[in-house]
């Protein structure tokens, strides 16, 4: 073939056998691969550091659904209770035995365990090893079960956070005593205790059933679950029912004007507010210019509302949106008025599309925190809370309330407390899934 | 209260039966020459029963109040009887938690004479607004049950009552609006009237604890915010610099290279870090990636490293905003009609020279939008900073050293012990407004952008 030549005596541009065309074209699949391998980079960064997040929390957390208990032969002597037997008797017995003093008895048995201590310091570091929740728990045992007085049972009670964190491995035994907090002869103790098989480890029941204490070891999440449930049963109430409204409205409805064009602006801008903000009006409305209480769920549900109503209108709209218009003609062709083509036909229709959104906006008000922080859910709460008016806190204050503690057994609690939290947000999200795939329809 | 609620529900519900009866009776089950099923009937006298009531409660809830304190006030004798303004918020505050049980005793005179006059008074007025809402209830049934007739159009009554609250559903959004933007508004004006704008807005000394003595040191009460913009900016920055390119990358793979199957298992990946709650970044930020930051800072001999510095909250914050990015982005490439992308390849170019040059130009518009999105996330974003941010208003560009933001400030400074009118507690409504302005200007205007663009392509 006749190649015209170039100057330099290479051929033309278009020649993809000559070496610079190869040269260049081996350029461009290599950048091409670069270039891939840079999106692939770009995922699995993000994938290692949601593996690295998942596993950090769940090899600090773990253990927090873990309790150590202390083996002990407690004596409920009537004398150290300061009770005669003659109060069982009586009407009121059972506050008798409420009101009496459990604080010594644990203590007492613990000392009756160690005969060798006898110097009364050193007694009292004995009783360094008990949870001070041991009172109550001894009390309630007695209260369950009158008949134990003035008899001896062996029980199984918690034990303090520092012999918990030792037992669970988070102390390391081997430092010097200043540096692991916690004296040589607390570490004998409980060496010793453990190698009689005095001390276990079992399932932190208590975790679920109580609520917020000062001490780790008794701290609990029930209490905040309950605020959350109660929060976001205020905030479905309100804004499902606002929420779906308002997108059937502007969906079906709306004239197109200038108001309803401000309202989707409004809408579509409140979506994008940061949650504090809300926070702020809700400090600002609810508590100040109403009076409400501060810490209730109520106002919590309510301000979670507010910031979860975008979140569902605007999910509502696409869901209402895709139900063909030859549902709404058929309908209004046999005579139905525009009210009920709506609520008879277009609105169950798009039911699955709208719980969907309902459920993922509910997701998002579950881990919401900012907000609830301005109207005072960060309040400290020994009590399950059982109305809507009570002081709560919910699950991520409680979580955010607890990496506060500078006690080291709470950073397991925290962990563990995420850990129940994103519990409930992958039910809710995996029911979502499940809705979607189950009930959506493509027309 | 809750008695009255349940007989009016028990008397909107004895409404209904009782005008769907008489209205099934019309024409014996013949509805041709019936303008409205007796459905409708029932459930326009139900609401006859029950709308008048509620909103005479609803009233008496909002403005019950203005009418008993007065005469609360009145009965306090003279020389117990707290002056005017804050002092009587605070006498009737106590007089309240005490009447309703909520404290068990007061020591300032005379409250607890007022406690009872107010619990007597308040008793009785309930008394008689419940009463009076019972007569209402009882009124709009009789009314409504005379007007059931065959030629009375119920449903068109219905329906305009539903369209009404419609209507009153989709205002909501409008009030929230109006809410945020009068209380800050609000607030903010009077915390105006104590320090200048202009000092809050370009001063650059922020310490807002007030003196409590006039010797206290580091307590001057000085209200600077620029320490407080730079500090959000710079972890906005970071965080950016984080998510843009890992969003972006994550999003071109996904959306050009991924096969199906590919796909399906990365893809949740992203949805599972869009889920995952602040807090937990924050705890994350704060228990792992700062004390990381901080040992690599002094590994690499960088002195005055932080423990809560602005790159790790920075860095986590990125992260939180990846899926955010990444889905904007994924949005607005596949919306590039598919001919240009195919012209690109049918020209020889390679598949990336393709996203680079034409798909990547093409989708800017709407990826600048949800850049703009993210940024504005990334300002207002809160449990991340308060958690692993500091508290100090450093003007610094030392990533390992410590910066605090907009949102640190406002949850810092309404938390804890309060009193409404001091300057430190209105300027973090001062400081929220400016936050609001701030999203508020790059919300619509990227709201505007991705919309328009997406309109060129339709």
């Amino acid at each position: 073939m006749n190649k015209p030549a170039l100057a330099d005596g290479a051929l033309t541009p278009t020649d993809w056998t000559s070496p610079a065309m190869v040269a260049r074209i081996r350029q461009r699949y290599a950048r091409e691969a670069r270039f891939k391998a840079m999106g692939l980079v770009a995922l699995v960064i993000s994938a290692l550091f949601l593996a690295f997040l998942l596993y950090s929390i769940a090899g600090n957390g773990l253990t927090g659904f873990q309790s150590t208990e202390i083996r002990l032969n407690v004596a409920f002597k009537p004398e150290a209770l300061g009770i005669t037997a003659a109060d069982l008797a009586g009407p009121d017995a059972e506050d008798r035995l409420r009101q009496a003093d459990y604080g010594l008895i644990g203590g007492d048995a613990l000392i009756a365990r160690f005969p060798e201590v006898t110097d009364p310091g050193d007694q009292m570091d004995l009783e360094e090893l008990l949870s001070p929740g041991t009172a109550a728990y001894l009390r309630e045992t007695l209260v369950d079960n009158p008949a134990l007085l003035g008899k001896s049972i062996t029980l199984w009670v918690p034990a303090a956070t520092d012999v918990d964190m030792l037992n669970k491995g988070q102390i390391d035994a081997d430092l010097p005593a200043l540096e692991r907090g916690i004296s040589d002869r607390m570490l004998g103790y409980y060496r010793q205790l453990k190698a009689d098989g005095d001390i276990r480890t079992s399932f932190n029941t208590r975790f679920f059933t109580a609520a917020d204490s000062r001490d780790p070891e008794l701290a609990a999440i029930w209490g905040a679950t309950m605020g959350s449930l109660l929060t976001l049963f205020v905030t479905l109430l309100i804004s499902f029912p606002v929420g779906v409204l308002a997108a059937v409205y502007l969906e079906e409805y709306a004239p197109k004007n200038r108001l309803t064009d401000f309202i989707e602006v409004n809408i579509n801008n409140l979506a994008a507010v940061p949650s504090i903000i809300f926070g702020l009006l809700g400090l600002a409305v609810f508590l100040g210019t109403f009076g409400m209480q501060r810490s209730a769920p109520v106002v919590g549900g309510l301000t979670l509302a507010l910031m979860t109503l975008p979140t569902i209108v605007i999910a509502s709209r696409v869901a209402i949106k895709a139900v063909p218009p030859s549902i709404r003609d058929a309908a209004r062709g046999i005579g139905a008025s525009p009210l009920q083509v709506v609520f008879h036909h277009v609105v169950p229709l798009a039911l699955p599309g709208i719980m969907t959104g309902t459920i993922i906006g509910m997701a998002r008000a579950l881990g919401e925190t900012a907000p609830l922080l301005m109207i005072g859910m960060r309040a400290f709460v020994v009590d399950v809370p059982a109305s809507l008016t009570d002081p709560a806190t919910v699950l991520p204050v409680q979580v955010f309330l607890w990496s506060d503690s500078v006690e080291r057994g709470f950073v397991e609690k925290t962990s563990a407390a995420i850990i129940v939290l994103m519990v409930f947000l992958l039910m809710m999200n995996a029911l979502a899934i499940y809705l979607r795939q189950k009930f959506e329809r493509r027309w | 209260m809750t008695a009255v609620f349940l007989m009016l529900l028990g008397l909107a519900a004895l409404s209904f039966v009782l005008a769907r009866g008489r209205a099934s009776r019309f024409a014996d089950g013949d509805y041709r020459a019936v303008h409205s099923r007796p459905g409708y009937h029932g459930w326009h006298s139900a609401l006859w029963a029950l709308v008048p009531p509620l909103a005479l409660l609803l009233g008496w809830a909002l403005f019950g109040q203005s009418y008993i304190e007065p005469a609360v006030l009145a009965s306090v004798p003279a020389p117990d009887r707290p002056e005017a303004g804050m002092a009587t918020q605070m006498f009737l505050n106590e007089v309240r938690s005490l009447a309703d049980g909520s404290t068990e005793a007061s020591f300032t005179p005379g409250v607890t004479e007022a406690a009872r006059v107010y619990a007597t008074l308040g008793a009785r007025a309930n008394m008689v607004v419940g009463g009076l809402a019972l007569a209402l209830g009882g009124l709009g049934l009789a009314y409504a049950f005379v007007q059931v007739k065959p030629q009375f159009r119920a449903r068109t009554r219905v329906e305009q009552f539903v369209m009404g609250l419609l209507i009153a559903a989709s205002i909501v959004a409008i009030l929230t609006t109006l809410g945020i933007l009068l209380s800050l508004l609000f607030e903010s004006f009077r915390f105006f009237e104590k320090v200048s704008p202009l000092e809050f807005l370009f001063g650059t000394n922020w310490s807002p604890q007030t003196a409590i003595r006039a010797d206290q040191v580091g307590s001057s009460g000085a209200f600077g915010a620029v320490p407080l913009f730079w500090g959000t900016l710079f972890i906005t920055l970071i965080a950016m610099l984080v998510a843009v390119p890992l969003g972006l990358m994550a999003a071109i793979y996904l959306n050009q290279y991924a096969s199906p199957l590919v796909r399906k298992w990365l893809k949740p990946i992203l949805e599972v870090l869009a889920g995952v709650p602040t807090v937990v970044y924050g705890f994350f930020a704060a228990l792992t990636v700062a004390p990381a930051v901080r040992e690599f800072a002094q590994a690499i001999g960088i002195e005055g490293a932080s423990s809560e510095s602005a790159l790790a909250a920075g860095l986590v914050m990125g992260v939180m905003i990846i899926p955010f990015m990444s889905s904007l982005s994924d949005d607005a490439i596949t919306a590039v009609p598919q001919a240009m992308k195919d012209g690109s390849l049918a020209l020889g170019a390679t598949p990336s020279e393709t996203i680079k040059k034409v798909l990547i130009p093409a989708a800017l518009p709407g990826i600048v939008g949800g850049f703009l999105l993210a940024v504005s996330r990334a300002v207002g974003e809160t449990m991340i900073v308060v958690m692993a941010a500091g508290l100090a208003a450093n003007l610094t560009v030392n990533p390992f050293e410590s910066v605090t933001t907009v949102t640190t400030q406002i949850v810092a400074l309404l938390t804890g012990d309060q009193e409404f009118d001091s300057a430190k507690t209105l300027s973090a409504f001062a400081l929220g407004l400016v936050l609001f302005l701030v999203t508020l200007s790059l919300n619509v205007y990227a709201l505007r952008v991705v919309k328009k663009y997406r309109e060129a392509y339709e």
